[in-house]
């Protein structure tokens, strides 16, 4: 195993000390080393954070291998500085079993570009009906402790409890996707001014809302743990912070794109800039901003959701929801917060490493630590071209836009996955 | 002159001006023995129809004839489209035709704006599911005024499913550019609710409605009635009613129909109108579609002359 001896790297925005990366951990710091056989990369003017963690991915593999794979959408997430993903469980076949989710963690781990951390599926074929066997993919090599529905709502309150209640026996989370079925039928944008001057179906802020006051309240009432997925309302915020302040045991998370992006987007009628949830508005997004920086919000996660151009290119209403995130994040994470490492490492490493459970992910670089790191360069500003990405997909919707920072180089357990801003395979 | 028509948005008060002065000079064209002008000769109008709309279809395809323009209907029933065919590769098999101008009726909101990237002809919105229908305001806008002389200043009340309705959104936007003051009636559940509570706010404030066009909204039609130059009445979907936007359709007609007794509350001047086709009964009795105030049936006539300026000055006509 080849060690890499980083010189002159700033260790979450602290003074420039050299970082010596040995049999998968960092073996030591501090400044002037010395290593014999060592790769030396010159990280001047580079900064070290500890691997990002996405709690939320679309590989699409099983079942959409044309929009993505375990292996593109892996090196897509290295690039992006990551090096730990969890694959939502909306694939073809659905990840209900324990087969499916030992199935794309051994892609993962053939792909060894990020560890693939599958999140099984709250109910049968994501129909909401029935729980999957959520102990059997618990119990599996996959080690599922994440489980959501996304897509689509957990949104029988019955259904949701017991969910709640059965993943406590293995201290697993249930990831909801907030959204009110019946207030978001035939749903194409956020319900506001847009939309009515758009004429496109209104998906109102409240179907957002309603959903995370009932699941806190149910959390509450069991004790469990409730994460939740991509709050995209000011709404939403006011009632994560209300549940926080009496303890309820909630996280959420943010995307980047809610992050940057509001609905006037939609004015071109480009769907690459459908998502649900959808864009909301300047104020949501001035209000979740403040969230992830107060701590109401937990983390940011991609929902990277890679979609085959003709699912794009056609009419607003026909086009699938969703946009590429995870070569981008941290570069929108750096626009929105700034170069605050200590505070991007808590959001995009730490935390989410937690709640998924990784526990060799989200540590900050020290010796005798899992060397899980990303060195980004701060100075570097790069034009998003959609044809650069290594996603399949090319539904950015950052295209064209200029962003700061780029990823250098990743590295899991102590090999490179990203050298010279390049997936090494 | 804009290349494209998608929306009443485009408009601004000058060129929405030249067209209806346009549509009148075409309108002589409709009393002549020979109902033709060579304007648009050698030049080609596909009408692309994904929605069925005989009168607008027909009535599209009157006006490009009558400026002697070969016509191409591609309706998606029976054509490739019925196949899974992709709007863009229909967009590149119509610009590989060499369509001059493609018109298009559509189900979903903003197809339009997706084909006028694709095409190098000019696109003309015919309706695009519950976004707008230009070419209906336009003709709506005419109506008025020849009827009543002028639009500035004008109270035009608009009646019935304002949500979904594609009529309602080009003639708020359009009427809005040439002076005329809107009001919105309808059920709550069918007033779009960014425009219900703006208009609240405005009331309230005095202002506050920056951003949208300038409207009242209103949910008692008799209260409006007695100060309306123009009441036009929108096509209410039956269907709605299973909806729950409102509880049964003979609770919508005694709410929000207009029956004889109502008209009577109207000016002496008051028109009304109906983009067609009604429900009659339902919004509108066969008393008041059948009066002296119904335009109805001009307004189709007028939708013939409108179009025929709007093709005639995208195309360019007036330079050839």
């Amino acid at each position: 195993m080849t060690a890499y001896l980083i010189k002159g790297v700033s260790l979450l925005g602290a003074e420039p000390t050299d970082l010596l990366i040995r049999d998968g951990v960092v073996a030591e710091t501090g400044a002037d080393l010395a290593a014999d056989g060592a790769t030396v990369i010159d990280a001047a003017g580079l900064v070290a954070l500890p691997g990002l963690v996405d709690l939320h991915t679309h590989l699409r593999e099983p079942g959409r291998e044309d929009a993505e794979t375990v292996e593109s959408g892996s090196r897509a997430a290295a690039l992006g500085g990551y090096t730990a993903v969890c694959a939502m469980a909306n694939t073809s076949p659905v990840a209900d079993t324990a087969g499916v989710v030992e199935q794309v963690w051994r892609l993962g781990r053939e792909a060894g570009l990020v560890d693939v951390q599958p999140i099984g599926a709250v109910t049968v074929g994501l129909a909401g009906e029935r729980l999957a066997e959520l102990g059997a993919m618990a119990d599996s090599a996959a080690r599922v402790r994440i489980f959501s529905d996304d897509g689509h709502c957990v949104a029988d309150p019955r259904l949701m409890r017991r969910a709640l209640e059965y993943v406590k026996a293995f201290d697993g989370v249930i990831a909801q996707h907030a959204e009110e079925p019946r207030l978001t039928e035939g749903a194409q944008m956020h319900e506001g001014a847009v939309s009515t001057r758009l004429g496109l179906t209104g998906w109102p802020a409240v179907a957002e809302e309603a959903i995370i006051a009932r699941d806190v309240l149910l959390a509450e009432h069991v004790g469990s743990r409730l994460h939740v997925c991509h709050v995209s309302t000011a709404g939403s915020v006011e009632v994560l912070r209300q549940a926080k302040a009496r303890g309820v045991r909630v996280t959420a998370e943010v995307t980047p794109h809610h992050l940057l992006l509001t609905d006037v987007r939609a004015e071109t009628y480009d769907p690459v800039y459908k998502v649900n949830p959808p864009l909301r508005t300047d104020e949501d997004v001035t209000a979740l901003r403040a969230a992830l920086v107060d701590g109401v919000i937990d983390i940011v996660a991609t929902d990277h959701a890679p979609h085959a151009v003709e699912d794009k290119e056609c009419e607003w209403a026909y086009a699938r929801p969703g946009m590429l995130g995870l070569e981008t994040a941290l570069s929108i994470a750096l626009e929105v917060l700034g170069p605050r490492w200590d505070l991007i490492a808590e959001r995009m490493s730490r935390t989410p490493a937690r709640i998924a459970g990784l526990e060799s992910h989200g540590l900050d670089p020290a010796p005798g630590v899992p060397a899980n790191l990303t060195l980004v360069d701060p100075a570097a500003r790069r034009v998003v071209e959609p044809g650069e990405l290594a996603s399949l997909s090319r539904n950015t919707p950052y295209a064209g836009m200029s962003l700061p920072g780029r990823v250098v180089a990743t590295f899991l357990r102590g090999e490179p996955t990203v050298l010279d801003g390049k997936a090494v395979k | 002159m804009i290349r494209h028509l998608l929306s009443g948005a485009d408009l601004d008060a000058a060129t929405a001006t030249r067209i209806l002065d346009t549509a009148a000079e075409m309108a002589t064209v409709a009393g002549r023995e020979v109902k033709k002008l060579p304007a648009l000769r050698g030049r080609t109008v596909v009408n692309l129809f994904y929605e069925d709309s005989t009168r607008t279809r027909i009535s599209f395809e009157a006006a490009a004839k009558r400026l002697s323009a070969d016509v191409i209907n591609f309706s998606a029933k029976g054509s490739s489209v019925a196949k899974g065919e992709s709007l863009k590769d229909t967009a590149l098999t119509l610009q590989a035709m060499g369509a001059d101008a493609v018109v298009v009726r559509h189900p979903a909101s903003g197809a339009p704006h997706r084909l006028a990237e694709w095409v190098d002809g000019s696109v003309v919105n015919a309706g695009d599911g519950t976004h707008e229908h230009p070419t209906q305001a336009l003709l709506d806008a005419y109506t008025m005024r020849s009827r009543l002389g002028r639009l500035a200043g004008l109270s035009v009340t608009v009646v019935g499913d304002v949500l979904h309705s594609r009529v309602a959104r080009s003639n708020v936007l359009l009427l809005s550019t040439l002076g005329a003051k809107v009001t919105l009636v309808g059920p709550p559940t069918l007033i779009p609710v960014d425009w219900a509570t703006r208009a609240a706010a405005a009331n309230t404030s005095g202002g506050g409605a920056a951003q949208s066009p300038d409207i009242t909204v209103c949910y008692d039609l008799d209260a409006v009635l007695p100060t309306s130059d123009v009441v036009m009445m929108l096509r209410v979907q039956r269907e709605r009613m299973t909806d729950s936007y409102f509880p049964s359709a003979r609770e919508y007609a005694r709410r929000y129909g207009l029956d004889g007794q109502r008209m009577r509350r109207l000016p002496e001047h008051a028109i009304v109108m109906h983009p067609g086709p009604m429900n009659r009964g339902m919004e509108i009795t066969p008393e008041v579609a059948d009066s002296a105030r119904s335009t109805i049936v001009e307004q189709v006539t007028n939708g013939v002359s409108v179009r025929m300026a709007v093709l005639y000055l995208l195309l360019g006509g007036n330079n050839a």
